[in-house]
């Protein structure tokens, strides 16, 4: 034993479970997407680029990852809009409130994905609440179906994700000292400047980490896609899935997989470095 | 009239009195302090000027003018808090040209009067700097050029030098002095250092359960407080019970075993202080009040010394002139003028009534 050793000893039990149940895995993905794959013949061991490019040269993909991508800057721009607001309405909430709406917005993370996302089918459905009371109000003279729409996935995926947003935002807000905030009402700014010039610039690198679980989180949802958007308009997720579990075409499917994370690394990655680079030396 | 009136002013929460009907006036250009420990209302006092409390009851008139339903962002007061509370995400520079972006000031004007001062405060060369990488002082500095860019009509100071450490935070107190006289800006402090106090302030508003004590300037409120708890807030005191006495035929006010001669001055009744500084130790005398040295600090310039004696402990304080100080353990005669005893509370109520 000796004091190099040691923190390596310690963390051994930690890096066996990542080795053995994220390391393993992952790379035998890897590995898979470069196999071939025979209708008849199932997974050849070989090493070829053609799922690969089957992804890159075929339309029905692109739209998939355009979908994917779209509908998750979507649910990020909606979160980062309406987590904001809330998170400053809450920290301007007096004690016995502040702690109960809190626990309201919360909430929805203590009950599954598949529950949430099933009360929002119901919704959505042609015959659902949204419609008949469209229909009530006349604002639709049709039923008005959202279930299997891009529109009616973000509208769930931002249900879903907002708390995250939430509670970044919330940390970030405590930080502010509140007397910035009567500093620069003493100084003539209205409510609104002091929001925009003062409370918000404060909140952005909160705003922003929230921002990269959110989308992280939105790109690759897969129970809320699944549900809400079907097999009709499918994401990355579902295709991936779809082709593990349904086609059994487990090269392509590896593919996918891949090429959302990677997307995804360097997506967040880029996000990371401007947050570093332009917060950091702000605020320490 | 004078400049800023607080007529009656009050503040309830619930059946708590942070304010019971504080009266002041303030000429312009005078610098006010607010002392008094905490919790004894001189914040929300401030709070109340500056617009972020609103008092139950009294008026705040500042030149002429009623403030009550004047919102704080239109009050046009400087404010400097405790915590300083730069925005963090701007410069100093930026900081500075808030207040004037936000009277709707010119490009070119903002940057020069920001620039000014920053000049005044001393910190030209930060102009770029961001909160985040400056010392307390220098934020504290950009805090008082931000509050006076906007020329405001008046200026708030919340406990602004507290968080600052004892060298730096004399420094300042002069600096703010003397900015404070340069522009002529008037003052109100608040503060619960009675150093802070007696050294800023034209006058000093001495607070206690959200009432005034007393309001002196810092000379005469040191001298002569009119109460046990302004003498004891401001600066070290003796309190001691007097009784009339005749001394081989001169009147005499009785301490113990001390008989001091007051020479045709009144009698004081009840209650008097005697500042440590004013106690001298000399010979056995009937005039003089014997004790025993229980123990003596040496502060550099001075002699901190406790005493004790039979109206129990009396603290003693000696300038460090050359003149020794009795060792610990040793019997001493303690010995002050008539003119030093300061009648408190039930000697002032005898008289009012």
């Amino acid at each position: 034993m000796n004091a190099r050793a040691n923190p390596w000893l310690l963390s051994t039990p930690a890096l066996l479970v990542y080795a053995v149940f994220l390391i393993a895995p992952l790379l035998m993905v890897f590995v898979i997407s470069f196999y071939d794959f025979k209708f008849m013949g199932g997974m050849q061991p070989t090493f070829i680029w053609k799922n690969y490019i089957q992804v890159f040269s075929d339309h029905y993909y692109h739209q998939i990852f355009l979908r994917t991508y779209g509908v998750a800057i979507l649910v990020t721009l909606a979160c980062a809009v309406l987590g904001t607001f809330e998170a400053y309405v809450l920290s301007r909430m007096r004690n016995p409130w502040k702690g109960l709406f809190l626990m309201v917005v919360l909430g929805p993370l203590l009950t599954s994905v598949v529950v949430r996302t099933l009360g929002w089918a119901l919704l959505f459905g042609s015959t659902g609440l949204i419609s008949k009371t469209l229909m009530a109000v006349g604002l639709a003279s049709r039923p008005v179906s959202l279930m299997y729409t891009d529109l009616g996935m973000g509208i769930a995926l931002t249900h879903v994700l907002v708390p995250f947003m939430v509670i970044s935002v919330w940390a970030s807000l405590q930080r502010i000292n509140p007397a910035t905030e009567a500093a620069a009402l003493s100084l003539g700014a209205s409510q609104f400047t002091v929001m925009r010039r003062v409370i918000v610039p404060q909140i952005v690198p909160g705003i922003l980490s929230g921002s990269i679980m959110v989308f992280a989180m939105a790109a690759s949802a897969f129970a809320t896609p699944a549900i809400i958007a079907g097999r009709r308009l499918q994401t990355v997720a579902t295709a991936a899935y779809d082709e593990f579990l349904n086609t059994l075409n487990w090269p392509l499917g590896a593919a996918l997989a891949v090429l959302l994370l990677i997307s995804m690394v360097i997506v967040l990655l880029a996000a990371n470095r401007v947050v570093e680079r332009r917060y950091g030396a702000i605020f320490n | 009239m004078s400049y800023l009136v607080l007529n009656g002013l009050s503040k309830r929460y619930g059946d708590m009195v942070a304010v019971d009907s504080l009266s002041l006036s303030v000429e312009q250009g005078e610098f006010i302090s607010l002392l008094g420990p905490s919790g004894c209302g001189k914040t929300t006092t401030l709070q109340m000027i500056a617009g972020f409390i609103e008092p139950t009851a009294g008026s705040i008139v500042l030149a002429g003018r009623d403030l009550s339903r004047v919102p704080a962002n239109k009050r046009g007061l400087g404010l400097v808090f405790q915590n300083y509370a730069l925005f963090p995400h701007m410069t100093a520079a930026q900081n500075v040209a808030f207040g004037l972006e936000m009277q709707g000031l010119g490009k070119q004007e903002r940057i020069r009067r920001a620039g000014d001062a920053l000049e005044m405060v001393g910190l030209a060369h930060l102009a770029d700097r961001h909160p985040a990488r400056m010392s307390g002082g220098q934020q504290q500095r950009v805090a008082l050029a931000r509050a006076l860019v906007i020329k405001p009509s008046m200026l708030l100071l919340d406990e602004p030098l507290s968080n600052l450490d004892a060298k730096l935070r004399e420094e300042m107190q002069l600096e703010l002095r003397a900015i404070q006289r340069t522009v002529g800006t008037t003052t109100v402090l608040v503060t619960h250092d009675q150093s802070e106090a007696l050294a800023l302030s034209d006058r000093i508003v001495v607070m206690n359960h959200g009432r005034v004590e007393q309001v002196a300037d810092p000379y005469s409120a040191y001298e002569d407080p009119v109460s046990r708890f302004v003498g004891g807030f401001l600066g070290k005191a003796n309190v001691f019970a007097v009784e009339a006495a005749q001394h081989e035929g001169q009147a005499c006010a009785r301490i113990g075993e001390a008989h001091v001669a007051l020479d045709g001055r009144p009698m004081p009744i009840g209650q008097v202080i005697v500042r440590p500084e004013k106690i001298t130790f000399g010979e056995a005398s009937a005039s003089a009040l014997p004790g025993k040295m229980r123990a003596r600090v040496f502060q550099g310039n001075h002699w901190l010394c406790q005493v004790e004696t039979s109206v129990g402990e009396v603290l003693v304080i000696r300038q460090n002139d050359g003149i020794p100080v009795p060792p610990e353990g040793s019997a001493v005669h303690l010995r002050w003028h008539a003119p030093d005893m300061r009648p408190v509370e039930a000697a002032r109520k005898g008289l009012a009534s």
